[in-house]
């Protein structure tokens, strides 16, 4: 999508453009992906699934299914040995529904068998009587304290109220709107699979699964299991994408269940259908947001309300809901704010982490609102935005201080420089235009528009979470071995962590170790934090076996470690001619450690939702130009400028390919990607339906990164992969609003709404 | 299951009269989506891919041209085929991917017969017909007659579609889709409009806002008398407008997760209004 000059190095060391190791293997379709597995004897499981948004159960009868011939197990609620709930955050979500189901989709029984269609039969013959109910589906009507409770434990998740400087401060202008954002799909390609081996005696069981956090699930399992964790051992299968859907338990506890109850290996597999009812989304929100202003554009205060619809179950909610809220100012000051926020139970699909997680919600607010000042107080959209940039040192509305680099003016000036695609040439092809490949339009139909979008993302967990990061590096004869637990799921981990080691320890063979639990825990591959956790833990482990290393050659040539130092693949003596190659100076031993990285501690919010609970922030601008089909209502997005506070380029090619991924998710949002709801049933499961960004949608992407290194990140870099979706979508609305005078308060914009 | 991998089309109605129940298959680019949503359990399959008979086209002495059943899409893009039916070639290249417009065919485009079938406007357009055989007779049929509801069309248990017949018009002729997406995507509203100036006739088709494809031959006449289509260079923008409004008057669109009954109305007469100034630009 987009010309980047690539740095070509010749070791593969931190700032070069390294090749993914699994690349060839993954274009060729050589690659083992978690759906691949395979293993002699085993089974087949499968789930049986709620038809209805809310109902209570009757009855189960699992007799019929046990009866058919190749059927090895049924199980239900009753049939789970240890906790009968999981929960990232609150364990609420039931193993198996057992009184109440309470969104479509929910898991009721699973079957083992020989072969999936054994298995899809006696789903079939599975007899549960339920009593439908009515469900509530707006979360507005949930909250109120006359609607049926359609949990135990209620149906707000939580509330959480924020109030910053003066709420009275006066102002000379305000705007207001009501912001809408859509249900979208994370829609990885590589759909959930797992398979378990369970242990002979039955004592213990191995997951081999593609999920983004192993020790997470782990916990998780063995508490529903009632095993005690070391008899749990995860093992990384080949993943396909996450995008925060792989964040909560889906098929884990089931697969490990059927494993265990038949003595043997299950491999459990979702369809593509089945996965939008298997994982849960982001989070459809409600914004009312207030901005008060002086008359020349400097923000006073901001009011405003946000409700989050967080399905059935509670999944990552409470804090999908703290980081909406506390970003609701944007990238910009603000000293005042009233701000309260709601995440709330329906019986719609459970939502929870996805790209962005809730500021993708927050920022098409503030952003829409941001236009909507410059319109009241005739600025640019630019000159609104740089009038009131962050810096470093400003306040958040939460009272914490913005301790990160954090280059907004830099993003929104190198953004602007950016030069504008050329105006559509008369030999333009018709595929370009928007409507593409159906040529609905002519040239004099298409109106050109121009938008903007500036975005503040918190990196790693917030709220006091220590999410630490393991890593150990083994070094012997000029060969770093390198053992994690991250989760590789399409970032590019598995070629920054060799960058890392070559860069420090001066070798260039890396091999990486199978990533699962038999090390200590990485965190999740989520909240762009791997590159600063996981890479600040091998860079330490590295680091230590370096020390090591000095110690070692030290000793043998009777020289002051503290002299020692590597320069390309040697160690030298910096103030003498001693110099070996790493190589020679490891062979025959083995020098290994292990090291955990951890962030800045963080605090929770307190009543009136102040507290410094975030650890870093990162920043980006997006300028949108689109070409609008007004008449009917279709949209191409042309070119997407932005330039991105990214601390420090580790791998140019990895960076860009996030960016323009990134922007992709975020046009997806925009313009097509929901998941359409009818009174708590899903209208759309599956690919014809739910439309995502093709070749012929995805636009230009033109592309500079802010290198200005960030003193706390291990590496200087900040984490990158969520940025690049959360300012992109405003900006493309804005940029159609621009083309065709609509107010546009909701994403996805949908045709009707640009042309009726 | 058994599954029939006939070579030749007698050899597939053999096939069809001693399995009459059997589904037959294409490209599958229909089938295999139902069959992996479960909702098509077949017990016996005869495969047509392999039959040469199927995948030729050929010109006829009238001017006409028959194109097999089972030729893909892809083939419809380009080359003379494009030259003969403009918009079918144009409707081909909207049909999913490059891998589904190999595998695709205008066989499984009738045997489908969904009023969102990407083909069918043409078909219904330029009036093709369609030719059906079973072991004891041939028969010809118009796609008007043909196509009865939403996939639901006029081919007996015992007959297989071999081909279908397109006329070669004088005149412009296009096609148009709407989707929500720039490639790739089903049809919120399409429409495929011939002009055929010897005739002094226009035609338009409408497809995916109402239960079968809908030609809209009150808004045709109606231009027909306001409008010398044989003549004319130009149509002005008053009158395309209003030949839009009452191509729209004329379908049956539905609310659907896909779209609204309103938007597709609106893109209906949007699209008729393009395609007869694209036919009479200046």
């Amino acid at each position: 999508m987009s010309a980047t000059k690539q740095d070509v190095r010749s070791r593969d060391t931190l700032g070069a453009s390294a090749l993914r190791p699994d690349g060839v293997a993954k274009v060729t379709g050589a690659f083992s992906f978690s759906s691949d597995m395979w293993a002699e004897n085993m089974l087949w499981g499968a789930t049986l699934r709620s038809p209805h948004p809310y109902a209570r159960i009757i009855s189960i009868d699992t007799t019929p299914a046990l009866l058919i011939s190749g059927v090895s197990a049924v199980l239900t609620a009753q049939d789970v040995p240890g906790k009968a709930t999981y929960g990232l955050i609150s364990a609420d979500q039931p193993v198996f529904a057992s009184e109440y189901v309470r969104y479509m989709g929910e898991p009721v029984a699973i079957v083992a068998a020989d072969h999936p269609e054994t298995c899809r039969r006696a789903l079939e013959a599975i007899i549960v009587n339920y009593e439908v109910l009515t469900p509530v589906v707006d979360p507005e009507l949930a909250m109120l304290s006359s609607t049926e409770l359609i949990h135990p434990d209620g149906n707000l998740i939580r509330h959480q109220h924020i109030v910053h400087g003066d709420p009275n401060a006066a102002s000379d202008i305000t705007v207001e709107g009501n912001y809408t954002i859509g249900m979208q799909d994370q829609a990885f390609l590589g759909l959930e699979a797992a398979m378990a081996f369970p242990d002979s005696g039955g004592n213990g069981v191995e997951l081999h699964i593609a999920t983004q956090w192993l020790h997470e699930d782990r916990g998780q399992i063995a508490a529903c299991l009632a095993l005690p964790e070391e008899n749990v051992r995860l093992v990384l299968g080949g993943v396909g994408g996450a995008f925060g859907a792989r964040e909560d338990i889906s098929l884990q506890v089931h697969c490990c269940l059927l494993a265990l109850r038949t003595g043997k290996p299950i491999k459990m597999q979702y369809s593509r259908e089945e996965s939008f009812f298997g994982h849960v989304h982001r989070h459809p929100a409600k914004i009312w947001m207030k901005h008060h202003a002086t008359k020349d554009g400097k923000i006073v205060k901001i009011e405003s309300r946000m409700v989050f619809d967080g399905g059935a179950y509670t999944s990552t909610s409470p804090a999908v809901l703290i980081n909406g809220i506390t970003h609701t100012q944007g990238p910009y000051q603000c000293d005042n704010a009233i701000v309260d926020g709601y995440a709330v139970r329906t019986n719609n699909p459970p939502c929870g982490a996805m790209r962005g997680f809730g500021v993708v919600q927050a920022c098409f607010a503030h952003e829409s609102q941001m236009d909507l000042l410059a319109a009241a107080c005739g600025l640019s959209p630019v000159d609104v935005r740089l009038k009131n940039a962050m810096r470093t040192g400003d306040k958040l509305i939460t009272g914490q201080t913005v301790e990160s680099v954090a280059p907004v003016e830099r993003c929104i000036r190198e953004t602007d420089a950016i030069p504008m695609p050329e105006p559509m040439s008369q030999k333009a092809n018709v595929l370009e235009f928007p409507g593409g490949s159906g040529r609905t339009a002519d040239r004099h139909n298409i109106i050109r528009g121009v938008g903007w979008g500036v975005s503040i993302k918190n990196l790693m967990y917030s709220e006091g979470f220590d999410d630490y990061a393991t890593a150990r590096c083994t070094l012997s004869d000029g060969v770093a071995s390198l053992k994690f637990a991250t989760s590789e799921v399409g970032q590019g981990f598995v070629t920054l962590a060799p960058q890392i080691a070559r860069s420090v320890l001066g070798i260039d063979e890396v091999v990486l170790e199978t990533s699962d639990t038999q090390i200590g825990s990485a965190g999740s591959t989520s909240a762009s934090r791997q590159t600063w956790m996981s890479g600040g833990a091998v860079d330490g482990a590295c680091r230590l076996v370096r020390e090591r290393l000095f110690e070692h050659v030290g000793k043998l040539h009777n020289i002051d470690p503290i002299r020692l130092m590597v320069e390309n693949t040697d160690i030298i003596d910096t103030v003498g001619t001693f110099r070996i190659s790493v190589s020679d100076a490891t062979q025959g031993i083995t020098i290994s450690e292990t090291f955990e990285h951890h962030h800045r501690k963080t605090e929770d919010l307190d009543e009136n939702g102040q507290g410094n609970c975030h650890v870093a922030f990162a920043f980006v601008a997006h300028r949108a130009v689109v070409d609008v089909d007004v008449e009917l209502g279709l949209v191409k997005v042309v070119q997407i400028a932005t330039a991105q506070d990214v601390g420090r380029v580790l791998n140019p090619l990895s960076a860009i390919g996030q960016l323009e991924g990134g922007i992709a998710q975020g046009l997806g949002l925009a313009v097509m990607e929901e998941i359409i709801m009818d009174n708590g049933r899903v209208k759309n499961p599956s690919f014809t339906d739910y439309l995502l960004p093709t070749a012929l949608d995805a636009p230009r992407v033109v592309a500079i990164m802010i290198e200005e290194p960030e003193p706390q990140a291990p590496l200087g870099a900040k984490g990158i992969g969520e940025p690049p979706c959360i300012s992109v979508t405003p900006a493309i609305v804005a940029a159609i609003r621009s083309a065709t005078g609509k107010a546009l308060l909701r994403v996805p914009v949908r045709p009707q709404d640009i042309c009726l | 299951m058994t599954v029939a991998i006939p070579l030749t089309i007698s050899e597939a109605l053999d096939a069809l009269s001693s399995n009459p129940d059997a589904r037959l298959i294409q490209g599958g680019t229909d089938m295999m989506v139902e069959i992996n949503f479960n909702h098509l359990k077949p017990h016996n399959i005869i495969a047509l891919r392999r039959i040469k008979e199927l995948r030729t086209w050929t010109k006829n002495t009238d001017g006409s041209i028959t194109i097999g059943a089972g030729v893909p899409y892809q083939e419809m893009e380009t080359g003379e085929l494009k030259q003969l039916v403009p918009a079918l070639a144009e409707a081909a290249r909207t049909v999913g991917s490059p891998q589904i417009r190999a595998a695709g065919t205008l066989g499984g485009n009738l045997g489908t017969c969904s009023p969102a079938g990407d083909g069918l406007p043409v078909l219904f357009a330029v009036d093709a017909v369609v030719h059906l055989q079973s072991n004891e007779v041939s028969r010809q049929l118009s796609i008007h007659d043909f196509m009865l509801g939403v996939k639901r069309n006029a081919r007996n248990a015992n007959e297989i579609i071999t081909a279908v017949t397109i006329p070669v018009l004088n005149g412009w002729q296009g096609y148009t889709k709407v989707g929500v997406r720039n490639a790739m995507v089903i049809s919120v509203a399409s429409a495929c409009l011939a002009v055929d100036k010897p005739t002094k006739s226009v035609r338009i088709a409408l497809g995916a806002v109402g239960p079968t494809i809908i030609r809209c031959r009150d808004a045709e006449s109606w231009l027909t008398q306001q409008f010398d289509l044989s003549t004319s260079t130009k149509i002005e923008l008053d009158l395309a407008k209003e030949f839009g409004r009452r191509v729209a008057l004329e379908s049956k669109p539905i609310d659907d997760h896909r779209s609204t009954a309103e938007y597709r109305r609106h893109a209906v007469s949007v699209l008729a209004q393009r395609l007869i100034t694209r036919a009479y630009p200046s």
